[in-house]
């Protein structure tokens, strides 16, 4: 093919494949080994049997999402205690929450079947084990797991392609899998991604299905042949998928990258720039707000694009606006007390919150700034993205300008504009360094009261990254070099049609804008 | 052994919690070398006597002795191992050819691969079957006599001395059924085998057993040869019990003398 964002799709799978299949491979034999037991266990005891498969039914009813989700926050609890018991905590991020929650969501299937599986036995054959002299463990070894092994199998089954499926979730906790092409495709509209990553984990799960199809009715039909063939099949899927895993020399420079497409496009344009400086550098994307800064703090990310005004308001706690350069000293000064955490500097334009709404329903109502909404705001409806209606931001807005809304939805941010547009929505919460803020023909509402923070784009490095003087050198042609305006138009260009719209070609395109502009600067200065 | 009895109930009794008992005041002996046939209706406790014997199930009252020994201060496994037990309904491992089944309990008690295989072979000889033809057969390959031909050998692998038996003939049609019985005696003879056996059908247990212990409702109504039984039963139920096939066998010689 020759959309160049199927080849970048097709370079990208080692990684997201690898990843993929480690975490799911470890989740399935973490259900296992918790599991297989625990069944055993439940057809002992009624009671026990009852508790066992009604906790396994609840937390089947958990999304999968919300299950992942639930096990970052649960984690970053137990390091901190162990941190402060044993003085060394663990990453909360990534792997382990993703395979605690895989794995706990593959255990009904198991459970359910074995337990089927052992009290499906003929009472009589049960009844034979004691009469010949067999101790309840070698009528379990002997007699009862085998005889279940097809049905316990079959369980397996359903296990495995639940849990394949299922770690396509894992991105927003920060674990790669193959979720990451689902995820970086609908955030960037790369539909060529979102079509390659359900493809790649379906074609995944369905193989493993088939093999362990094949192993299942080799146990049943005592065919060792098929259980051999369907083991090795395995064997080679895991093993080729984990080669580059393991055979990819540590990337020493992980850089992290929050859920929206200028955030990927920095990501790649980071990453390009560590490159060129002889580093070796891999991305982390698509991870929450909250959790990205979290990762940079335990130093399981080294770098990443913040923005000031959400350090102000998440982690300063400050409620009142300041102006741009107050803002950024001030957080610098906090992050570097607080965290060690190294503020290199902003990159020159400023991704704020803003409030936005069509030019032509604005004009007709006389709309000009967030003030003036306030009297039409109740017969008009909003829409923000997920995370903005919990945001401090909101409620500054809310505060200052008294503003009710008929009706409030949560939108895709790539779909608000366009809904503005149509009129399906009267007012957004638009990003400033949003290219389709013109493509849509919006204005952004003026903030007499500054209600809103600023939001400078600013490059934080990781406390045990504080003194590298390479990473700085590297990342430092990037400081004050992208303009609002620079940045709307590769923004923009992530939406085009094209097949130079994916992170990695705009992050290219951006770099010459940007080298240009500096020689250019150079030129005149001469 | 010592004493004379291989196996000596004295007064037990089985409840399943608040119900009424299965067993009542139950008192019963078994000589060495004996062969005998409980006989009674469904529902009279007679599977549980058997099954208190090598502790499947443990009495409410009263003790059980095997050999010199208390059943009760023995080891549960260790007993069963000693014990032969052939189950109503074979109770074979589907998942085990022949051979493995035959060879489950000495495979629990260590001895090796050889003495096994030699065991394996000497069994199905005994029971009638080609070793080489049925060793690597499953159960689901055997007919309902062989199945329990295999039974009855693997109840007889680890060379017990007593065998007990729960309806082992129960489900096999008459001729198979025959001609099991018979070889089973002859076993029974050879090896010198003290056996209990539990059966419903009191023809069985005449022609078979030598001595004969009724049960009804939890109790041990008459005990005796099977000729005592059957021509002067002083129980009533027993009465009741030996009517049926005198009269059959009646009818049966009469048929044959050419009378009608």
């Amino acid at each position: 093919m020759s959309d160049p964002r199927f080849s970048e799709a097709l370079a990208r799978l080692p990684d997201y494949l690898g990843s993929h299949v480690l975490v799911s491979v470890t989740a399935l034999v973490l259900g296992l080994a918790v599991s297989l037991p625990l069944a055993v266990v439940a057809t002992r005891h009624r009671h026990l049997r009852n508790l066992i498969l009604g906790f396994a039914s609840i937390v089947q009813t958990i999304p999968g999402l919300a299950l992942l989700a639930l096990f970052y926050p649960l984690l970053l609890a137990l390091s901190a205690l162990t941190e402060k018991i044993f003085g060394a905590g663990f990453s909360a991020l990534g792997f382990l929450p993703s395979v605690l929650a895989l794995a706990l969501y593959s255990m009904l299937p198991i459970l359910r079947n074995t337990v089927t599986g052992i009290l499906g036995i003929n009472p009589a054959i049960k009844e034979a084990t004691l009469g010949v002299g067999m101790t309840e463990r070698q009528a379990l070894t002997m007699v009862e797991l085998p005889l279940a092994l097809p049905v316990i199998m079959a369980g397996i089954r359903t296990a495995a392609v639940w849990v394949i499926g299922t770690a396509t979730l894992a991105t927003p906790v920060g674990q790669t899998s193959l979720g990451n092409y689902i995820f970086t495709g609908l955030q960037t509209q790369n539909w060529v991604f979102v079509v390659f990553g359900c493809v790649a984990s379906a074609a995944l799960a369905l193989a493993v299905d088939q093999l362990l199809a094949l192993m299942e009715s080799g146990v049943s039909a005592r065919k060792r042949s098929r259980i051999l063939i369907g083991g090795i099949g395995i064997a080679l899927i895991v093993a080729a998928a984990l080669a580059p895993v393991f055979a990819r020399p540590q990337a020493a420079y992980i850089v992290g990258a929050k859920t929206f497409t200028e955030q990927y496009i920095l990501e790649s344009l980071i990453e390009q720039r560590l490159r060129a400086a002889g580093l070796s550098a891999r991305g982390r994307d698509g991870l929450g707000s909250v959790v990205i800064f979290d990762a940079l703090k335990t130093g399981d990310i080294d770098v990443y694009v913040e923005y000031s005004g959400t350090l102000w308001a998440n982690q300063l706690k400050q409620t009142e606006a300041k102006p741009r350069a107050e803002v950024l000293a001030e957080v610098k000064a906090w992050l570097a007390k607080n965290y060690n955490i190294i503020m290199l500097g902003d990159l020159g334009f400023e991704n704020a919150y803003a409030l936005a709404m069509s030019r032509k329903k604005a004009e007709q109502l006389g709309i000009k700034s967030i003030a003036d909404l306030a009297r039409f705001a109740p017969q008009l409806s909003i829409a923000g993205d997920y995370e903005f209606f919990a945001r401090p931001e909101w409620k500054s807005i809310q505060a200052n300008y008294g503003l009710t809304f008929r009706e409030r939805r949560l939108i895709q941010p790539e779909f608000m504009y366009q809904a503005a547009e149509a009129g399906e929505v009267d007012v957004i919460s638009a990003y400033t360094s949003e290219g389709r803020i013109k493509q849509h023909d919006l204005v952004v509402l003026d903030d007499p009261k500054h209600a809103i923070p600023p939001y400078d784009a600013i490059l934080l490095v990781s406390p045990k990254r504080a003194h590298d003087e390479k990473l700085a050198s590297a990342l430092k042609p990037l400081l004050g070099a992208i303009s609002v305006d620079l940045m709307r138009e590769a923004n923009l260009r992530a939406d085009g049609k094209g097949g130079k719209s994916s992170p990695d070609e705009i992050a290219k395109w951006l770099w010459e804008k940007i080298e240009n502009s500096s020689s250019r600067a150079q030129h005149s200065t001469k | 052994m010592a004493g004379k009895n291989a196996i000596e109930l004295q007064g037990v009794s089985k409840r399943y919690g608040a119900h009424a008992n299965v067993l009542d005041d139950v008192s019963l002996s078994v000589t060495n070398g004996e062969f005998l046939a409980i006989v009674g209706p469904s529902g009279s406790g007679k599977t549980t006597l058997l099954r208190l014997i090598n502790r499947l199930a443990e009495p409410t009252g009263g003790t059980i002795r095997v050999g010199d020994t208390n059943v009760a201060e023995t080891d549960p496994i260790l007993l069963r191992r000693r014990i032969g037990y052939v189950f109503q309904g074979v109770g074979l491992f589907p998942h085990m050819t022949v051979a493995e089944n035959i060879a489950i309990t000495p495979r629990l008690i260590g001895w090796d691969d050889e003495k096994r295989a030699a065991r394996t072979g000497e069994l199905l000889a005994l029971v009638r079957l080609d070793p080489e033809k049925y060793r690597e057969r499953f159960p689901a390959e055997l007919s309902g006599g062989e199945r329990q031909r295999v039974g009855v050998a693997r109840a007889l692998a680890a060379e017990p001395k007593i065998v007990l038996m729960d309806e082992p003939f129960g489900a096999l049609d008459a001729l198979t059924r025959d001609a099991l019985q018979k070889d089973y005696r002859g076993l029974h003879e050879r090896l010198s085998l003290t056996t209990v056996m539990i059966t419903h059908d009191l023809t069985e247990a005449a022609l078979l057993a030598d001595r004969i212990a009724v049960i009804h409702r939890g109790k041990i109504v008459e005990q005796g040869t099977p000729r005592e039984l059957m021509t002067a039963p002083k129980d009533a139920y027993v009465r009741e019990l030996v009517e049926t096939p005198k009269e059959q066998a009646e009818r049966l010689a009469a048929l044959m003398r050419g009378k009608p």
